[in-house]
């Protein structure tokens, strides 16, 4: 867990530099409400809450839930998304490795479904560009706190939002037409991507996650979008910028591969990581969400333990796996 | 000397090896004890019995203990000196028991016993061979402590592709048989070829780890000098490598398939402790008396490998290895992967400890508290046996035993490697260990009650055949009785004719209620052995196949006898040679029995306490009652020569069912050979002979079938004249009879009606049988197929001159009465069936398709006997109606 928090550092570091210090601020408040409403809730259980704390459990929901919100939303929605993540997605099931969801992923569907104005207040790349621009660190403490309407003229939709609104206009007109898909925005999320894929790969090099699950997932993000491509390139995006926007590579390396909520024989990875990816093809193209990460992984937490039940390994001595719930004859 | 291939497997772990400590030193041999403390039971199977008592003095190398039975070994003094107790003591073991030991204390004379090597191992017999080995008390020293003669029996049953010698010593900190491959290269190579001879495998191949230089190097020179075929294969280290499954796929790529042995797909393994033994064995003469150990771990300051003689107490190698008591931590049994703490230092070496580890606190620290499994998988990717520890750990925590088994639990070989790496801290192995015995606990439950509602049924079908019978010699009495008034001439064969036909159709009866008992019990014997071996059961595999064995034999020589009653009934009846034939078939069967008998009573006195000798006994003895049962029905037939025409219809009708029996019985005797010959099983020349039986009895089944075809003819045309003849009969007796059968009928209806109310209010059947109710029932049948069949007599009211058909008429509604009786039973029997299929439907649902089934076959078997009833009944009322 220690390990997995450590490694989502390059891609903070760069969505620091992109966004400005709302996404640390926002962190901040993710940690501090993680570590509280763990605590809270370990105390009523009568749990021993410093040695449960420092299975880092909580921690690393509230890192991947600060990363994953806008920057600059505000306190409340990353307070509740938390709070909900720790306290319904998971003690209430029982406590670490007892919940069948993903807790970021549950607080974040929530606040997404009931707070969707601030949700989508990605703010504009301040790429290199227009490094003047960024918010400063007040700044960023007054959007998130107290509602700054100079705000507004910041923030503004990420290119998959971009993407989903460009209405009838053909994709060349969007590129061109929206702000938000210009080079250095659309650079900017390039980068986001590229520093989570750094992060996951030393995971996996770590031999902390396996390959299976973001393989999989991006395996199958990439056939379905150039599939799709393939036959009607005009209103299509490409699979590079299915890849490299939105949270593609944090979903693929640090979401998915959350390992209590997911699949645990290798084979069942895959399974379910290509699953994601087509969810996430799916909901992006086709559904009312501009992401589909967090709904992609939901949907297959759902499926998990069925495919857990359909993809036990061969065991030693056995001439085929078995499967299914019942005990069979077979083996 | 050739280098073999080498595979992989999946998982492992590397766990930091610990291994260079203990061989700083060259290896040690400590001093005498002050005693020497020799547990009974250091191997797997039976305890070995004491050979001495308490005072006697032995020298070095005598046995002081005798294999008991089968999966046994022998034990022998580690030096010379008196017995001073036989009593319990503390031992090495998880749980921390005690066992029964011989306690030694030796002389310090250290004088051996004359020493006899076996010089013509080559020339004698291999079995010889192996009851040597067995005498000299080899077994297993790589952990399970399996008699060596017994696995190397075993190898027997396949041709062997390979003999695998195992010198990977995969755990942490061990490095005894490194240092036995050192010291005794040319011991162990030796060693290895007399096991080669004995076994005949194609490759021979010793598996080590690369971590093992210096081993290896030996190992190579003393081959290549001696132009050895014995082929080593460097494997790399990588825990758990030497497990035995483990090291058979590394060096042959095959697995052995779950639950069943190497030797089932041609491999044997070994261990080089065992080599080495059994080479001082035949070589030397020496018995197993010392082996080599490692003493290890930081709170040694002497950590070497010594050679110890067994029953030395760990303490006494504590103060050889200069132990600091204060650094002591945990003492480990073994290694720290696979191996034990044990509580006391005062428990004794035995022929498996291959280590003692005296760990200091940060050497192995308590383990950190057990958090939640985050489902991370690392456990997964570490199971060498390709399971889902963390799926057997959600399935153990929450006793979900049935789910656990589908994730194939049994199939762990505990190895460790999942708890290693878990960051969790889980101690996984210690939660399936624990799973594994409730299972395995919940299993044996469910076999002894299973047993005890056997034993019930099986007296209850003894008792309702007994109470049959007795009713039916009854009735033949009843009916001889007023036909002795008549002409005495006449009346014999007709008093004969029920006399012969009752018992034997009873007897059959009773044969095949008793062979459908034995072939349940089979079956179940067989699931259970099925379930043993998937487990590793030894002991209970052992004793199960000596179970279904006997119970094969058993169902067979039932088959056997019903055959001989059903072809004595006809034959007895049709001509007085072939009964004689019977009988004295019969005659030797009973003499067979008995001596076989006499042969295993004798075995029985000698080993009081062998529960399968008893069990075979009492088999026999059975067995011998049957056959005595038919010799006394032969017997009673034999001098009958006449041929009861009336019979032959009904006979006609039993010989065609018997004869589809015995065709049965040989089909399923073919599919049996064929099993056997797939196998190679060594029965197949018995299962022949059965083929061979089973044809020969279905040949004369339909023999006999031809000629009473002829019969029956006779038969019909004498019913007929019979029937023409006695159409008047007694009205007031059948008044009487008739308002009898109607209180009988009512009894039933009672009964039943009282069982049903029973079975409502959810009482069980076995308390329902309890009641008295079942017993009524069967009683008001049988009085009513009694009035049944009495209905003809008052023919022997009638004058003389109708005396003889009158007889006939009631000899043929005798056998039409009887019938009728054998279907209601019948009936009855298929109803009871499908009621408790039923209910066991209920209680197990995880069975359904087969109980389902099995209600369907019930069904079946209940509707044809319906039928056959209605049929029986419909002819009988035509019968008294055309009277
Ligand atoms: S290694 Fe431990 S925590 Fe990880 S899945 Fe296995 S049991 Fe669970
Ligand atoms: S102990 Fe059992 S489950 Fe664990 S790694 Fe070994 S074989 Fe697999």
């Amino acid at each position: 867990m220690q390990m997995v928090i450590l490694a989502t550092i390059p891609g903070i570091v760069v969505q620091t530099w992109l966004f400005g210090w709302g996404t640390l601020i926002n962190l901040m408040i993710a940690c501090i409400t993680a570590l509280l409403s763990e605590a809270a809730i370990l105390a009523i259980r009568r749990r021993a809450v410093g040695f449960f704390l420092k299975d880092y459990s909580a921690l690393l929901t509230a890192v991947l839930l600060g990363v994953a919100l806008p920057p600059v939303v505000p306190w409340w929605v990353t307070v509740t998304a938390v709070a909900f993540a720790i306290i319904f997605a998971k003690q209430l099931y029982g406590g670490l490795g007892n919940n069948p969801f993903n807790p970021a992923m549950v607080g974040y569907a929530i606040v997404l479904v009931s707070f969707p104005v601030p949700m989508s207040q990605w703010l504009g790349v301040q790429s290199m560009i227009s490094a003047g621009e960024t918010l400063s660190f007040l700044q960023s403490l007054q959007a998130i706190f107290h509602h700054l309407p100079v705000i507004d003229s910041y923030t503004m939709a990420t290119p998959l939002d971009g993407f989903k609104h460009k209405d009838l206009l053909d994709t060349q007109t969007a590129f061109s037409s929206i702000a938000a898909l210009q080079v250095p925005s659309l650079n900017g999320w390039l980068w986001v991507n590229l520093a989570y894929l750094v992060g996951g790969l030393a995971l996996i090099w770590l031999r902390i996650i396996t390959w299976h699950t973001p393989a999989a997932l991006l395996g199958a993000l990439l056939v379905m979008s150039g599939v799709f491509h393939l036959i009607d390139p005009t209103d299509t995006a490409t699979p590079f910028f299915h890849l490299t926007t939105g949270a593609a590579m944090f979903g693929a390396f640090f979401i998915a591969t959350d390992p209590v909520s997911s699949c645990t024989s290798n084979r069942g990875k895959l399974i379910y990581g290509a699953g994601i990816g087509i969810l996430i093809y799916i909901i992006r193209s086709w559904g009312g969400y501009p992401d589909g990460v967090a709904f992609g992984v939901l949907l297959m937490n759902f499926a998990a333990p069925l495919i857990d039940y359909y993809t036990q390994p061969r065991t030693y001595g056995h001439k085929k796996a078995k499967s299914g719930l019942k005990v069979g004859e077979d083996n | 000397m050739q280098t073999a291939s080498i595979f992989s497997f999946h998982g492992g772990i590397h766990p930091a090896e610990n291994k260079a400590q203990s061989l700083q030193l060259p290896l040690g041999r400590p001093s005498l004890p002050s005693e020497l403390i020799l547990p009974l039971g250091q191997h797997i199977g039976q305890s070995s019995r004491p050979l001495v008592k308490v005072g006697d003095s032995v020298l070095k190398g005598d046995a002081i203990a005798i294999n008991n039975g089968f999966l046994s070994s022998f034990l022998h003094a580690p030096t010379s000196g008196t017995v001073s107790a036989i009593e319990e003591r503390l031992i090495a073991h998880p749980s921390g028991l005690s066992d029964l030991c011989i306690i030694l204390t030796p002389d310090g004379k250290d004088t051996w016993t004359t020493l006899e090597p076996l010089n013509n191992w080559q020339d004698i017999s291999k079995t010889d061979v192996l009851a040597y080995l067995s005498e000299m008390g080899i077994i297993g020293m790589g952990g399970a402590g399996f008699p060596t003669q017994v696995k190397l029996q075993g190898a027997h049953k396949n041709p062997l592709t390979h003999f695998i010698i195992n010198a990977a010593e995969c755990e942490p900190y061990i490095t005894a048989d490194d240092m036995l491959i050192r010291e005794k290269t040319l011991e162990l190579v030796l060693g290895i070829e007399i096991l080669q001879h004995l076994v005949e495998a194609e490759n021979v191949v010793i598996g080590i780890e690369d971590n093992k230089p210096t081993a290896i190097a030996a190992l190579k020179t003393v081959l290549t000098q001696r132009n050895s075929n014995i082929q080593v294969a460097v494997v790399p280290t990588k825990y758990p490598s030497g497990g035995e499954k483990q090291l058979i796929q590394l060096l042959t790529g095959k697995e052995v398939p779950s639950g069943q042995y190497p030797a089932d797909i041609g491999i044997l393994c070994q261990n080089v402790g065992t080599c080495v033994a059994v080479h001082d064995a035949i070589k030397l003469g020496r018995p197993l008396i010392s082996r080599f150990t490692t003493l290890t771990g930081d709170a040694l300051n002497a950590s070497q490998n010594v050679e110890v003689l067994l029953g030395t107490p760990i303490s006494h190698l504590l103060d050889y290895a200069d132990a600091n008591p204060n650094a002591l931590h945990r003492l480990i049994m073994g290694g720290p992967m696979m191996g034990y703490t044990i509580d006391s230092p005062l428990v004794p070496i035995v022929k498996t400890s291959n280590c003692i580890l005296a760990a200091s606190k940060k050497e192995l620290p308590t383990p950190a508290p057990e958090q939640a499994c985050i489902r991370c998988g690392m456990c997964e990717q570490a199971c060498p046996a390709s399971l889902l520890p963390q799926q057997l750990l959600w399935f153990s925590k929450s006793q979900e035993f049935e789910k656990a088994e589908h994730h194939n639990l049994f199939d762990c070989i505990e190895c460790g490697a999942c708890s290693y790496v878990c960051p969790s801290s889980i101690p996984l192995v210690q939660y399936y260990r624990h799973t594994k015995s409730s299972i395995r606990e919940a299993r044996e439950a469910n076999v002894k009650s299973d047993l005890a509602k056997q034993r019930f049924e099986a007296r209850k079908a003894r008792q309702d055949a007994e109470a049959a019978e007795k009713e039916a010699k009854r009735l033949a009495r009843q009916k001889a009785a007023p036909s002795k008034t008549t002409d005495a001439k006449k009346a014999t064969p007709a008093k004969a004719a029920p006399a012969v036909a009752e018992p034997a159709s009873d007897d059959s009866k009773k044969l095949k209620v008793d062979i459908a008992i034995g072939k349940s019990k089979l079956k179940k014997l067989q699931k259970q052995l099925l379930e043993a071996q998937e487990k590793e059961h030894v002991e209970d595999i052992n004793s199960l196949q000596l179970q279904v064995s006997d119970q094969e034999k058993t169902v067979a020589s039932l088959e056997a006898q019903l055959a001989n009653v059903a072809q004595a009934a006809p034959a007895a009846e049709a001509t007085p040679a072939p009964a004689n034939d019977e009988l004295k078939k019969a005659k030797i069967d009973v003499a067979l029995i008995g001596v076989k008998l006499k042969k295993l009573q004798k075995q029985l006195d000698e080993s009081p306490d062998d529960q399968e000798l008893k069990d075979k006994v009492a088999g026999f003895e059975a067995d011998l009652k049957a056959a005595q049962a038919i010799l006394a029905t032969l017997g009673a037939s034999a001098p009958v020569a006449s041929a009861p025409k009336a019979a032959a219809n009904d006979d006609l009708k039993k010989l065609k069912i018997d004869a589809a029996i015995a065709k049965a019985a040989v089909k399923k005797v073919e599919k049996a050979l064929k099993k056997a010959e797939e196998i190679n099983a060594p029965e197949i020349d018995a299962i022949r002979q059965q083929l061979q039986d089973a044809q020969q009895r279905a040949d004369e089944l339909e023999k006999a079938l031809a000629n009473p075809e002829a019969a029956t003819q006779t038969a019909e045309t004498t019913t007929a004249k019979a029937e023409s003849v006695a159409d008047s009969a007694n009205a007031d007796a059948a008044k009487k009879r008739k308002i009898d059968l109607a209180i009988a009928k009512a009894g039933i209806k009672k009964a039943e009606k009282n069982i049903q109310l029973l079975k409502d209010q959810g009482k069980d059947e076995s308390e329902i049988n309890a009641s008295e109710w079942p017993k009524k029932l069967i009683e008001a049948q049988e009085k009513l197929a009694t009035l049944e069949s009495e209905q003809p007599t008052p023919a022997t009211a009638k004058t003389e001159t109708k005396a003889v058909p009158a007889e006939a008429q009631a000899a043929a509604d005798m056998d039409l009465a009887t019938q009728i009786k054998k279907e209601k039973i019948a009936v009855a029997l298929a109803k009871a069936q499908i009621n408790k299929l039923n209910k066991r439907l209920e209680n197990s649902p995880e069975d359904t398709n087969s109980i389902r089934q099995e209600i369907d076959a019930a069904e079946k078997r209940l509707q044809s006997a319906e039928a056959l009833l209605e049929k029986l009944i419909h002819s009988q009322t035509n019968m008294q109606e055309n009277r």
